[in-house]
């Protein structure tokens, strides 16, 4: 049922925009100056051009933060972020962020949330009509246009998200969690889903998770982050073939064995969390590498 | 009992049956309440002194024809409207620009919350000197009533916008007047919504009190009824000092009509202009 939907149709016909996004040195600080709070601390990374991104990380340990000063929402206290080798400071259509929960208008339908942006920018009339039908078209909403959010089940206002971004055509399009607090199939089908809208369009995306397996899957890069506060500990490129079904990625060797890899790493940096010097978490952790270790496996 | 279970199939709504059940019972509690002295010789308190519904209903009934009698009404919505109006009009550009400006903020919301613990009624004197007619003092009192309650609201709508709402408006390039009219204004809306029924609420209770203490105004027909004109609070006032309980009854009903009215007319133009809030 999904998978008809996906067309190339609508959006397409205009050029596909696709941008690097570098981050460099980047700590963000809260509280005073004399007690300070390091929320994010000195990170530095590469999100590629055309690439898939995953950020994977422990709940709390400022994923959303850093994707604030990704977007220019709020502002590195130290380093910078670049799009493509320019500093950013402002809020702009080339970074989109689809947030972690739904910030649809709650006052507009669909078709309208989707207009939204393009408007703004003063395009109108029937080419833009047309270019909305096509990506809610692309995201299987044509039925649901008229409708307000609070009429759309949670995986249709993702989509409907999704939607709103990506007439945008932004250079880099963020996602912040998109499909937290759905159901186990309804992420099923929605991780599908955007794999291919990914596929089709060939633009730079930046997905964070807390969710390994959803990682995996989706990434063409996997960025590890530590516990709070905010550190890069590893970048794991995966290189499963695409397209990709979810099947077929649930059953591959390659795909388990990094997911042992980073599930070691993340475990590490989950139980810190619970039990500092902790002797018990200690053991866990040791046992846990032995009985995970990728190259033991099999 | 058997003809009760069918009512709400005759009805169309079970929720209307359960009003009209409801209403019955407690008439028929009033009545057999007032009336237990003339049965019993033992006269309750409190309720014994109320004439019961049946009298009422028929006092009423001979008000219909009485043009005093709306005349009341149609002071009373004449005040209402004027003052909710008013109030509406300046209490959303003012609590906006509290809850967006803050230099604004910091310059009037003192002032603002001085003046707003004081009662409207103890306004009565200072407006009856201010204003130049006793209708103008009326109405100002009721826009005070008003007032106050919408601006309280819209400043706290305007104040509690998910600021993902705002950043997200601003990635997609939208200029600060989209942002305010496409934004801001619809998600404060709900709020606004909030404050206008309860603002609505608290003219109704704050003209009547204003009628009762001003004397009514100036137009004083003299209909069958004991003579009124100066809106519902006066017809009470007046039935009061003429000794016709029944028609202080009739006044005080005929109010809670109204102000149902009133506050089921803003619901209905709240789901008009927020559609996306009617319950799915
Ligand atoms: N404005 C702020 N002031 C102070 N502390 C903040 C601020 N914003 C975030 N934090 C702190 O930063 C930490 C990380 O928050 P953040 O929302 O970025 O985590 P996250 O990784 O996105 O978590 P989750 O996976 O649960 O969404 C939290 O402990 C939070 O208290
Ligand atoms: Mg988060």
């Amino acid at each position: 049922m999904v998978e008809a939907t996906i067309t190339r149709a609508g959006t397409m016909n205009e050029k596909s925009a696709s941008g690097e996004l570098e981050v460099r040195d980047v700590s963000k600080f809260y509280g005073t100056d004399r007690y300070p709070k390091t929320v994010v601390d000195n990170c530095s990374f590469i999100v590629k051009r055309s690439k898939l991104t995953v950020m994977i990380g422990p709940s709390g340990s400022g994923k959303s933060t850093i994707v604030r000063l990704l977007a220019s929402f709020e502002q590195p206290s130290t380093g910078v972020v670049l799009l493509d080798g320019k500093k950013v400071t402002k809020p702009d259509r080339d970074r989109l962020v689809v947030f972690q929960e739904s910030a649809l208008y709650p006052w507009m339908t669909t078709y309208e949330n989707v207009v939204f942006g393009p408007k703004a920018q003063g395009r109108q009339g029937e080419p833009l009509a047309e270019a909305a039908r096509g990506v809610i078209d692309r995201v299987g909403l044509s039925q649901f246009q008229k409708s307000y959010p609070n009429q759309l089940s949670g995986g249709m206002q993702r989509r409907a998200e999704l939607a709103r971004a990506l007439i945008n055509n932004p250079a880099i399009m963020i996602l912040d969690e998109p499909f937290r607090g759905l159901d186990a199939m309804t992420k099923g089908l929605m991780q599908e889903y955007y794999a291919q809208l990914f596929e089709n369009s060939q633009s730079t995306h930046l997905f964070v998770t807390t969710d390994i397996d959803e990682a995996i899957f989706l990434a063409d890069r996997l960025l590890i982050m530590s516990n709070f506060p905010l550190r890069l500990r590893q970048v794991i490129d995966v290189d499963l073939p695409r397209p990709r079904r979810l099947a077929d990625v649930v059953t591959s060797d390659a795909a388990n064995q990094l997911k042992m890899t980073a599930l070691s790493i993340l475990h590490e940096e989950a139980l810190k969390s619970f039990a500092v010097g902790n002797q018990m978490a200690d053991h866990f952790i040791e046992s846990y590498k032995q009985r995970y270790r990728p190259d033991a496996s099999d | 009992m058997f003809a009760l279970a069918q009512l709400p199939t005759m009805l169309g709504t079970r929720a209307t049956a359960r009003a009209i059940i409801a209403i019955t019972l407690a008439a028929v509690f009033w009545e057999i309440g007032s009336r237990f002295g003339d049965w019993t010789g033992a006269r309750l308190p409190f309720i014994g002194v109320v004439p019961p519904p049946s009298r009422v209903l028929l006092v009423w009934y001979n008000l219909i024809g009485d043009y005093g009698y709306w005349q009341s009404w149609y002071l009373s919505f004449l005040r209402v409207l004027g003052g909710f109006g008013a109030a509406m009009v300046l209490g959303i550009p003012f609590g906006m620009a509290l809850a967006l400006n803050r230099t604004f903020y910091q310059t009037a919301f003192p002032t603002f919350e001085v003046l707003r613990p004081i009662p409207p009624l103890a306004w009565v004197p200072a407006a009856i000197l201010f204003w130049p007619t006793q209708e103008l003092s009326i109405a100002f009192i009721t826009f005070l009533g008003a007032f106050y309650t919408i601006v309280i609201n819209v400043v706290g709508g305007a104040r509690s916008i998910d600021a993902r709402y705002i950043q997200s408006a601003n990635a997609m390039g939208a200029s600060r007047w989209t942002v305010f009219r496409r934004v801001v204004l619809p998600s404060t809306l709900p709020s606004i919504i909030v404050g206008a029924s309860v603002g609505m609420g608290v003219t109704w209770e704050v003209v009547v009190a204003a009628e009762m203490i001003s004397g009514g105004g100036s137009s004083m027909g003299s209909g069958t009824g004991g003579g009124t004109g100066g809106g519902l609070g006066f017809f009470i006032w007046n039935s009061y000092t003429g000794g016709s309980y029944e028609q202080i009854i009739v006044g005080m009903i005929s109010i809670g009509i109204a102000g149902y009215i009133s506050s089921s007319a803003i619901r209905a133009l709240g789901d008009r202009i927020a559609p996306w809030l009617k319950p799915r």
